[in-house]
């Protein structure tokens, strides 16, 4: 699905990545977790397409396609989906008109057929009800005067809407409630399948209750340094992150 | 001691004085501004930063002419009595026969005379050239304590180089009448060609009137309107602006609230590209107590386009419990693009509640990541930011066929889907 290999990134002359690797492949759900500052978010910002950060080197192969090499909507369209961190507010940009225009044009990409308003609203209707989304958000702005838990399950909505091959939630966990919590994790399996990969970062432990992942890697200084099962997630959630640092230093 | 002569303007070196019946006193008023005053320059307050200088070395002249395309294209409301004027002139084939009932017409030219003009000539070369040298124009007259439910669209096209149409629109809105006016604004080929338009309206007590206006003029016109409006006690008046398109392009709309209990709402949007130049001034003056007034103006400048705002509310000693709004939005697209903002308040009464505000800025980029991001195009993401941005404006116009063809323009000008 997706292979990295020795990326580095910086954004205004700070070097963050400093040569990370990570395979993933369909149907696994990949964890990474890892300190403050280590980069987990500029990965995120790297493969969506954040044109702030400037890649030094490294190379990304998505499905067969150079990643690096293509325009952040041309990323999306070849299947990778970023939610937000932060999804932000878009005052008078209806949820559902961008939704529609975003899956025409990765349709017209792939030289499909504009999908039908009929069917467009059966869409709507059976993915909002899959993160309890109240279906007078979705055809509201984008986010707009969305509390911290909408706009995470607006993101899993988008998700579910757009089907992509490779998600990256970053930090779709951060500040929510544990029932916000559940939903968004149950939205994330129920969209799971052979044919899919997530790639979940996160803080917290918390969420891998509820998206059990395949491998956990701990993301440190630029680079993923030890690798796991879910079970890494428990001692990382019990002893932090200080004796990964030792095991480092020695 | 040397005398700096001024330059006069070229302008009307070509032009005979009109044969429309307009006060003798006008025009005679009229015809020595125009001998006496040179075009203003941006040394004058109210024209600081549009220059006018290009149109005073044009000898302008007036032809009759034919258009070329269908009448069709131009029809903003098909629901609407049209009335069709080609530089000025009545082309009676391509108008409606009759007007909703109610509402009574006369081409300026049928007139005894025309009633004397609420303008200020003096120093005010444009307003004197229409004066002087008026081509045609209608007076339209709704009749009192009648609702017309048809609109009335007046389109106007330019056409022919060097020509100049000296329009004029006169409306009289009586006691308890309510209608909606639609003007049109378009051209045909021809370069340097220049459109100075004049329109005096009053809304009597009671009285509903609302205007859309759309200039639609291409970028080798001028277009130089004035829209001197008063309001007479417990009327309403909307003005809807939408300018999309036309080389350079003055919008004068001043409002006379006269009479106690007034609503007047002014919106308007403007969308300009290449080297076009669009200027907004308005003004609302508030003489009379108990009133509203909400003005807002939305645009988005793209390439080396110029736009200006200038709203200037005055609150009159005598005009208390006055609430008066104003906002100005703008963003520019390219780095080459300018707007010159600046919203203003005068007040000298003491019970009021007045606010304005004015912001300038380029779409957000995070949002437009963030679209990209979930497959749109660049040129996608831009469209609905930009559309969202002035669909604030365009969500108050009620005539939803106005609202239509706007959208229609908007495709055609600037590519939208």
């Amino acid at each position: 699905m997706i292979e990295i290999k020795n990326l580095h990134a910086k954004i205004g002359g700070k070097e963050i990545l400093k040569g990370l690797n990570l395979e993933v492949k369909a149907g696994e759900i990949h964890a990474i977790m890892g300190p403050n500052g280590a980069g987990k978010s500029t990965l995120a910002s790297v493969l969506a397409g954040r044109e702030d950060y400037e890649v030094t080197k490294g190379s990304v192969d998505f499905d067969g396609a150079d990643l690096l090499d293509l325009a952040t909507e041309d990323r999306a369209r070849e299947g990778l989906f970023l939610a937000f961190q932060y999804p932000i507010e878009i005052p008078g940009v209806s949820n559902i008109n961008f939704l529609r225009t975003a899956i025409n044009e990765i349709r017209e990409y792939k030289k499909e057929d504009p999908i039908s308003a009929k069917d467009f609203m059966a869409l709507v209707r059976e993915k909002s009800k899959l993160v309890e989304l109240d279906s007078k958000l979705a055809s509201r702005s984008v986010n707009e005067g969305f509390s911290g838990g909408e706009k995470k399950r607006n993101e899993i909505f988008q998700m579910a809407m757009l089907n992509p091959k490779l998600a990256i939630l970053d930090e779709t966990d951060s500040g929510l409630d544990i029932d916000a919590l559940r939903v968004v994790a149950n939205g994330v399996n129920m969209l799971k399948s052979n044919d899919n990969a997530t790639i979940v970062i996160t803080h917290y432990q918390r969420l891998l209750d509820h998206i059990v992942p395949d491998f956990v890697h701990v993301l440190y200084d630029g680079k993923i340094v030890k690798t796991g099962g879910k079970e890494l997630a428990l001692e990382l959630e019990e002893k932090g992150y200080d004796w990964i640092k030792e095991e480092l230093a020695n | 001691m040397n005398v700096i002569i001024p330059k006069k303007a070229e302008l009307a070196s070509k032009l005979e004085a009109t044969t429309i019946p307009v006060s003798s006193e006008d025009k005679q008023l009229a015809l020595e501004v125009i001998e006496k005053t040179p075009l203003p320059t941006t040394r004058t307050e109210a024209w600081k930063y549009t220059r006018v200088a290009r149109i005073g070395k044009i000898a302008f002249t007036n032809q009759q002419a034919k258009i070329k395309s269908s009448i069709e294209k131009y029809i903003i409301d098909f629901s609407a009595a049209t009335l069709v004027f080609v530089n000025g002139h009545f082309e009676k084939e391509l108008s409606s026969d009759n007007l909703p009932e109610g509402v009574s017409w006369n081409l300026l030219s049928a007139l005894d005379v025309l009633p004397k003009t609420k303008l200020k000539l003096e120093n005010e070369i444009f307003n004197s050239l229409n004066t002087a040298h008026l081509t045609d124009g209608i007076q339209l007259t709704v009749a009192p304590n009648i609702v017309v439910e048809q609109p009335i669209q007046i389109l106007h096209i330019l056409k022919g180089t060097k020509v100049i149409s000296n329009f004029k629109v006169l409306v009289n809105a009586e006691k308890s009448s309510q209608a909606s006016i639609i003007q049109g604004y378009f051209s045909e080929e021809g370069e340097n060609k220049f459109c100075n338009v004049i329109s005096e309206i009053n809304v009597a007590e009671n009285a509903t009137l609302s205007i859309d206006k759309i200039q639609y003029e291409d970028e080798h016109s001028f277009h130089i309107s004035t829209e001197e409006v008063s309001q007479e006690c417990n009327s309403l008046f909307t003005m809807n602006t939408s300018t999309l398109n036309g080389g350079l392009v003055r919008n004068n709309l001043h409002i006379n609230v006269i009479g106690e209990n007034c609503n007047s709402i002014l919106n308007g949007i403007y969308l300009t590209k290449d080297k076009q130049h669009v200027d907004n001034h308005t003004i609302v003056n508030h003489v009379a107590a108990h009133c509203e007034s909400h003005e807002l103006y939305k645009g988005v400048m793209d390439d080396k386009s110029t736009a200006v705002f200038n709203g200037k509310v005055f609150v009159r000693p005598d005009a208390q419990k006055i609430n008066a709004f104003q906002s100005n939005g703008n963003v520019l697209l390219s780095d080459d693009a300018t707007v010159n903002s600046k919203p203003e308040l005068e007040i000298y009464a003491d019970d009021v509640k007045c606010s304005h505000g004015s912001t300038t800025g380029q779409l957000d980029e995070e949002a437009l990541f963030y679209l990209r991001a979930r497959g749109l195009s660049k040129h996608s993401a831009h469209q609905l930011m930009v559309s969202a941005f002035i669909g604030e404006v365009l969500d108050m116009f009620k005539n939803k066929n106005v609202r239509s063809y706007i959208d229609a323009l908007l495709q055609e000008r600037f590519g939208w889907e």
